[in-house]
C-alpha cells in the first residue's frame, strides 16, 4: 500500500477483512484499510461502490458480516452506534426538524449527561466557530442549505469525537457554496485536529480536500494513496479514468528497460515509452496513459520520445485553458489541455490544422490491461 | 383576484358550492337544534313551543327560554352524564393511543409490500356494520359468552365474571371501534418520517428508547393529536357502545340525550344537551386547531 505516512503511521482506524452483504449483493468485499490519526481521509467511488456502506459500518449504523473494525485500539466491530467515539455528518444532514439549531447541537451533549453550563458553553463555541451563533433560535426549515450544513457539522463536532465521518458533506450545496465549503472543511479540520473520513463520488472534491484517498469499485478498494499518487501514478486503467481525463493507448509491451517500458500501439501508430509501477514482460498487453495537460502541441515534428501526428478537430476555450481534440491517423481522438501561454508560444492553431502531439517519457504511465 | 380568461361566475360557483353545502346541511340544522333548545316542551306536534309568535304589530314576538340550559347546569344527572362522558372518552382515547401507536409504528416500518395488506386488515372491520360489531361483543362478554365459558371450562374461575354491562365493556367497545381512527393518522405521519434522524440520534449517543422519546414521539405528535381528536370526539357522544355494552349506571351524554328525545319526548332538553355536547367538542377541536397552526408557523 502506498502511503505518504510511512514515518510514524499511527492508525486510529483498522479495518480488517470487512465484508457486508445486503441480500445477495456484496456491498463491501473483504476490505482492509488503515487510517492514520489526524488524516483527512477520503473514500471515493461511484454509486454502489460500497463507500457509504463502509462509512456506515465505521459509525455503527451497519454491522459487518465478516471482519473486524478497530477504532483507536478498541475492537468496535459489534459496538452500537450510540457507544462509538465517532460522529457522522449525514448527507441529508438529518437535523431534528422539531428542535432549534441550539437544541440540535446540544442533543449529543445532553445524551452524555453533561452539566447545563458545560452544554451551553460548548454549543455556543461550536456555533460561533461556524458563524451560526445568530441562528441559534431558528428551526432547521428556516435555514438555507449552507446554514443547515454548518449546523450538522457543529452538531457532530461539539461531541469532540475521535473521528468525524462525513457522508457526501457538500453534495446538497450549490456549486459556488461547495467550493467555499471545501476550503472551510479543510481549514476546520486543521483547527480541531481530529481525523476526518469523507465519502464522495466527486474526484475533484476528493483531490482538493483529502490527504489520502481510497478509490473503491464493486465493494473493493482499488488503490490507496495521496491525490498526487492516484493522479500521476494510477495502478490501473480504472483509476486513471476515474481521476480526470486520460489519453489511453492500448498495445503490447515491446521492450522493458528498468521501470521504462516501450509499448507498441496501433492506436498511436508506433512505439510509446512510459514509466511502469508494475513488472511487464515483452509481448504482454498494456496501456499507455498520458494526461491531457502533459501533452505539447507543435507544427513541426518535435524531438521527443513520444510523438503522434493528427488533425485538430475541435478547439474549445474554457477560460483558464483550451481543450484541443486531435484525431490521429488511427482514428483515435486525443485530448490536449493547453494554457493560454502555451498556446501563444506554440503559435496560433485552428480547426483542421495538422499538428504533432508530444510528451516526455516521465509523463506517460504504462498500466496493465 | 380572478385570472384572465377565467369567468368570475365559474370561480364563484366552485368556491360557493362547498359553502352552500355547509350552509344547507350543517349550519341550518344546527340553527334548528339551537332554536328547539330555546323552546319549551309541550304536548303536541311538534312537541315544542314555537320560537316566535306573530302578534299584533309588524315584528314577531320572541318566545324563548333558557330554562333547558338552567336545568343542564343544575341537575346532577346531566352534569354527571357530561363528566362521565369526558372521563370515559378520555381514558378510552388514551388506551386506544397506547394500542394504536405500536401498530402504526410497526406498519410504517414494515416492508413496502406488506404495508398495504396490513392497513387493509386495520380497515377491514369497517366492512361490517358498526352496530353488528358492537353487538357481537355482547356474545363474547356475556356471562355465558365466549370468554366466561372458556375460563369456566379451564377451571380458572368458578362463576362467570361480570364483564358485560360494565364500564370496562364500554371502554373495550370504544377502543375496539375507534382503533383505526387512531392508527391511520399516526401511520400517515410515521410513513413520511425521515428515519435517518433516528440514525442521527443514535450517532449522537441516544439509545433506542431515548431516541424514541426525544425524536420519534415529538415528531409524531401531529398524528397523535389528530388520532386522539378523531377518537375522543365521537366517543364523547357515543350512544351504541354504552347502550349495548354499558350497565344501567353507565351515564353518557349520548344515552341521556336519546332517552330525553325518544322516551321522554322532551325535544328542547335533548336539543340543549346536543348543544352542550357540541360546545364540549369545540373546546378540544379548537385547541387542536391552534396547536397545529402554531406548529406550522414555528
Amino acid at each position: 500500500m502506498m502511503s505518504t505516512f510511512e514515518t510514524a503511521f499511527e492508525p486510529i482506524i483498522r479495518i480488517e477483512n470487512v465484508t457486508k452483504r445486503f441480500g445477495g449483493v456484496t456491498a463491501v468485499d473483504a476490505v482492509n484499510l488503515e487510517i492514520a490519526r489526524g488524516e483527512f481521509f477520503c473514500l471515493l467511488g461511484g454509486s454502489g461502490s460500497g463507500k457509504t456502506t463502509l462509512l456506515r459500518m465505521l459509525a455503527g449504523l451497519d454491522l459487518p458480516d465478516e471482519g473486524r473494525i478497530v477504532i483507536d485500539g478498541e475492537d468496535m466491530t459489534a459496538t452500537p452506534a450510540y457507544r462509538r467515539p465517532v460522529n457522522m455528518m449525514f448527507q441529508s444532514y438529518a437535523l431534528f426538524p422539531h428542535l432549534t439549531v441550539e437544541k440540535n447541537v446540544a442533543f449529543g451533549l445532553q445524551e452524555e449527561k453533561r452539566s447545563k453550563a458545560e452544554i451551553e458553553t460548548r454549543v455556543r463555541e461550536a456555533l460561533d466557530m461556524l458563524e451560526m451563533g445568530k441562528f441559534a433560535a431558528r428551526k432547521p426549515h428556516q435555514l438555507s442549505g449552507g446554514q443547515r450544513q454548518r449546523v450538522a457539522f457543529a452538531r457532530a463536532l461539539v461531541k469532540h469525537p475521535k473521528i468525524l465521518l462525513l457522508d457526501e458533506p457538500l453534495a446538497a450545496l450549490d456549486k459556488k457554496l461547495r467550493e467555499r465549503a471545501q476550503f472551510e472543511l479543510v481549514g476546520l479540520r486543521e483547527r480541531v485536529g481530529i481525523t476526518f473520513i469523507m465519502v464522495t463520488h466527486d474526484q475533484e472534491e476528493a483531490m482538493s480536500m483529502a490527504s489520502r484517498i481510497a478509490l473503491m469499485n464493486h465493494g473493493k478498494i482499488v488503490q490507496t494513496g495521496s491525490p498526487r499518487e492516484l493522479y500521476e501514478a494510477p495502478a490501473s486503467r480504472f483509476v486513471a479514468d476515474f481521476f480526470g481525463a486520460a489519453n489511453l493507448f492500448a498495445g503490447r509491451v515491446a521492450a522493458t528497460d528498468g521501470d521504462k517500458v516501450s509499448v507498441e500501439s496501433a492506436a498511436a501508430g508506433g512505439v510509446l515509452r512510459g514509466v511502469a509501477a508494475a513488472r511487464f514482460k515483452a509481448g504482454e498487453p498494456a496501456a499507455v496513459m498520458v494526461r491531457p495537460e502533459q501533452v505539447r502541441l507543435t507544427r513541426e515534428a518535435p524531438q521527443a520520445d513520444n510523438a503522434v501526428h493528427g488533425k485538430i478537430t475541435n478547439l474549445v476555450f474554457l477560460g483558464s485553458h483550451h481543450v484541443c481534440q486531435v484525431k490521429l491517423g488511427s482514428d483515435k481522438t486525443m485530448l490536449a489541455k493547453l494554457s493560454p501561454a502555451e498556446l501563444a508560444a506554440a503559435g496560433s492553431f485552428a480547426q483542421g490544422d495538422a499538428v504533432y502531439l508530444s510528451w516526455p517519457v516521465s509523463a506517460a504511465r504504462v498500466l496493465p490491461e | 383576484m380572478s385570472g384572465p380568461g377565467e369567468p368570475r361566475g365559474a370561480r364563484a360557483f366552485v368556491i360557493g358550492l362547498p359553502f352552500g353545502w355547509l350552509l344547507v346541511f350543517a349550519l341550518l340544522p344546527l340553527l334548528v337544534v339551537l332554536a328547539i333548545s330555546l323552546a319549551e316542551v309541550r304536548v303536541g306536534s311538534p312537541p315544542y313551543t314555537p320560537l316566535f309568535v306573530w302578534g299584533e304589530g309588524l315584528l314577531p314576538r320572541f318566545n324563548t327560554t333558557g330554562s333547558n340550559y338552567e336545568l343542564l347546569f343544575s341537575d346532577s344527572l346531566y352534569i354527571g352524564a357530561f363528566l362521565s362522558s369526558i372521563r370515559i372518552a378520555a381514558t378510552a382515547s388514551f388506551i386506544t393511543l397506547l394500542i394504536a401507536y405500536p401498530m402504526a409504528y410497526a406498519i410504517a416500518r414494515a416492508g413496502e409490500n406488506v404495508r398495504t395488506p396490513l392497513l387493509m386488515l386495520v380497515v377491514l372491520p369497517f366492512w361490517t356494520s358498526f352496530l353488528i360489531r358492537v353487538y357481537a361483543w355482547t356474545g363474547i362478554l356475556n356471562s355465558n359468552g365466549l370468554i366466561n365459558n372458556a375460563l369456566l371450562n379451564l377451571g380458572l374461575i368458578s362463576e362467570p365474571l361480570p364483564l358485560l354491562h360494565s364500564e370496562f365493556a364500554v371502554h373495550l367497545g370504544i377502543v375496539y371501534s375507534y382503533l383505526p381512527f387512531m392508527v391511520l393518522p399516526i401511520y400517515a405521519v410515521l410513513e413520511k418520517f425521515d428515519w435517518t434522524v433516528l440514525e442521527a440520534a443514535a450517532d449522537l449517543g441516544a439509545k433506542p428508547l431515548r431516541a424514541f422519546f426525544r425524536v420519534t414521539l415529538p415528531l409524531s405528535l401531529p398524528g397523535i393529536f389528530s388520532g386522539v381528536l378523531l377518537v375522543f370526539i365521537p366517543a364523547l357522544g357515543e350512544f351504541i357502545v354504552p347502550e349495548l355494552l354499558g350497565g344501567p349506571d353507565t351515564l353518557m351524554v349520548g344515552r341521556v340525550l336519546w332517552t330525553e328525545f325518544f322516551s321522554n319526548r322532551d325535544w328542547p332538553l335533548a336539543a340543549a344537551l346536543a348543544i352542550g355536547l357540541l360546545v364540549l367538542i369545540l373546546i378540544p377541536a379548537l385547541a387542536m386547531f391552534r396547536l397545529t397552526h402554531r406548529e406550522e408557523r414555528a
